[in-house]
């Protein structure tokens, strides 16, 4: 019986979502194959939220060091590789976050296991593992499998399943001390700094009208956000838009922007990439125009006109001051 | 500072009708227009600013066919100072082989700092520019959006989820995987390229470097890929501009938005 490793992913304290995504994902997998679900947490002194860790897992390794509290690619690195060679776990679930990218595909060359980055599902399929990724920004699915080898290495995509208890397990508790010849890190955390609020805060709107790549032209805002007025609403965006500096940042939706729940959200010239549609689960009735009928947005959204955006913003402008 | 950035040359899917191809390991690209990845060209033009004001040279590089050089003359007419083409013949790559391969010839070099895109546009991995930084054994980062280099390190901003940036010291040598929006990239005229073209383009073979079968061996294999079903989704709104519009006005209406 094997390990599933799943990587604590945390900040300033807290647990992050993915982590509770990643033990559900990792616990369903144990239940087909009987391994054994791990949970590695890597942290400060005293971690707070080893309690609320322990009871999806049958067990939980610790290191605490201070060095641990703010996440460092070297370290965590050095310690999981050195983890990995002691239990061999068959699958290591580590998110794709910001933290994750950072440090898992350098974990997977380090320790020989292959990695897929960026999964949405995982079978085990005669022994090995099979993964589900989406490319081409979620135009397509893909199916991928790996070479051979003793371990694998899998980074989830955030918020595709919703965690639920199904059992409660062990979650046997062992603390281990930092080995003492870790390698001096590279780099050094320094501080956190927030994005600066704005003039509006989108995620209090009712109604939010939103531009993506397809509004083409920065001059072309000024047409939109007319629009937004006429109709009492908000602008906003996705992350090209602010990218090209045709709207300040605290307009960006999405996973690096904000959270929204508007009770419409109407989406103009967004393709309806993961990272941009994380941002609106809350949002109540999704309206989406894009000229492509196949546009991932379409599938996240209640309605959706297949045309020219700047037709439909026309044709509303004409019905409002007429 | 002298500075290598990787990048890569993807098909445009954004507003294109895909089509899966015969052996569904792909979709057909022969109809689709090429481009640099979007996260490769703040890449160069970060290499570019870093380098007017240290000093030093910017290198491009890519895996890719004869066709790919166009996004190293590109590079070229942005302010690189020399292009390499690696080309891979008929290899099959995946992130770990493109990123041995890229580390054989990177490796050994003179450079400080290794940029690379955070993921490129096409399989969306976001694992290039990461497992180079193992192969060479350098500092890494990923989804920086600025570096302020010092002396031999440089503080530098990386972005965490929701509208939060980590400020880190990182030492050099580094590898360092660009964010969009961390610059401004320069608008590149064909006369720029056509000028750029007297610049140093080497093309080297895969053949000819010192890697192993098994360096060359694909750790992940695409095994199929498919289209989501279109029969889920949004209901369709038909019907002229007019008709659209009015429509939309009485959805907002449905859901409490009074206009
Ligand atoms: C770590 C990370 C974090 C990220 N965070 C965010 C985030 O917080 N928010 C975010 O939005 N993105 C984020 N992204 C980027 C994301 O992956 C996509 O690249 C981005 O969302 C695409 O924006 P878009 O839909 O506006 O552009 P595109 O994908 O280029 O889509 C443009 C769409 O407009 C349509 N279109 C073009 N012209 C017209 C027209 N005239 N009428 C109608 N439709 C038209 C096209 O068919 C296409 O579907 C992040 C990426 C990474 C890697
Ligand atoms: N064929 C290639 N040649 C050069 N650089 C590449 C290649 N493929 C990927 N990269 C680099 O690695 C980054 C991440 O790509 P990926 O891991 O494929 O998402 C890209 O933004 C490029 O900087």
């Amino acid at each position: 019986m094997a390990d599933i490793f799943v990587v604590v992913e945390h900040r300033k304290g807290e647990v992050r979502d993915i982590t509770f995504e990643m033990l559900f994902k990792a616990s369903e997998l144990c239940k087909e194959s009987s391994h054994n679900l791990t949970a590695i947490l890597l942290g400060g002194r005293d971690s707070a939220f080893l309690d609320d860790i322990a009871p999806w897992a049958d067990r939980v390794i610790t290191l605490e060091d201070e060095r641990l509290e703010n996440y460092n690619p070297d370290l965590y690195k050095e310690i999981l590789h050195r983890l990995i060679q002691k239990h061999h776990p068959f699958l290591t679930f580590i998110g794709h976050t910001s933290f994750g990218m950072g440090f898992a595909p350098a974990l997977s060359v380090k320790s020989g296991y292959p990695i897929a980055t960026d999964c949405i599902d995982i079978l085990i399929d005669n022994g090995r593992p099979m993964v589900t990724r989406q490319i081409y920004n979620g135009k397509v699915f893909s199916k991928d499998s790996f070479r051979e080898s003793e371990g694998y290495i899998i980074t989830l995509r955030q918020a595709v399943c919703t965690p639920e208890k199904t059992e409660e397990r062990r979650g046997e508790v062992f603390k281990s001390e930092l080995p003492p010849d870790l390698p001096e890190p590279r780099q050094e955390f320094m501080e956190f700094v927030e994005a600066g609020a704005g003039e509006v805060d989108i995620s209090q709107a009712d109604l939010l009208v939103s531009i993506g790549r397809g509004i083409g032209e920065e001059e072309n805002v000024a047409t939109v956000k007319e629009l937004a007025d006429l109709l009492g609403g908000v602008i906003s965006c996705s992350r090209p838009v602010v990218d090209k500096n045709w709207l300040p940042s605290y307009h960006q939706v999405g996973t690096s922007g904000k959270s929204v729940k508007p009770k419409v959200y109407l989406a103009l010239g967004i393709s309806g990439a993961f990272q941009h549609v994380a941002g609106i689960a809350g949002a109540g009735t999704v309206i989406a125009v894009n000229k492509d009928k196949k546009a991932p947005i379409f599938r996240v959204s209640d309605y959706g006109i297949v045309d020219d955006l700047f037709k439909v913003v026309e044709a509303l402008k004409v019905k409002l001051s007429g | 500072m002298n500075i290598i950035v990787c990048i890569k040359r993807v098909p445009m899917t954004q507003e294109a009708d895909l089509e899966i191809d015969e052996l569904e390991k792909d979709v057909k690209k022969d109809a689709l227009p090429f481009v640099i990845n979007d996260w490769d060209n703040y890449a160069i033009e970060e290499a570019v600013l870093l380098r007017e004001k240290t000093g030093g040279t910017v290198t491009a590089v890519t895996i890719g066919t004869e066709e790919d050089e166009e996004i190293l003359r590109r590079a070229l007419a942005m302010g690189a100072d020399k292009a390499i083409r690696i080309d891979p013949g008929d290899l099959g790559l995946d992130g770990f082989v493109t990123s041995r391969i890229l580390a054989e010839v990177i490796k050994g070099g003179d450079y400080d700092l290794v940029l690379t895109g955070l993921q490129a546009d096409d399989y969306n991995c976001g694992m290039v520019g990461m497992m180079l930084a193992e192969h060479l054994g350098i500092a890494h980062a990923a989804g920086v959006t600025g570096i302020e280099p010092e002396g031999r390190e440089a503080t530098i901003r990386v972005e965490l989820e929701g509208g939060m940036d980590g400020v880190l010291k990182i030492r050099f040598p580094a590898l360092m995987s660009v964010q969009t929006g961390i610059n401004e990239p320069r608008y590149v005229s064909i006369m720029g390229i056509r000028k750029a073209s007297k610049k140093e383009l080497k093309v080297i073979k895969t053949g000819d470097l010192n890697l192993t079968e098994d360096d060359l061996a694909q750790r992940t294999t695409v095994e199929m890929v498919f289209l989501p079903p279109e029969t889920e989704g949004a209901e369709i709104i038909e019907g002229d501009s007019s008709m659209v519009a009015e429509k939309i006005i009485r959805i907002l209406a449905e859901n409490g938005v009074s206009v």
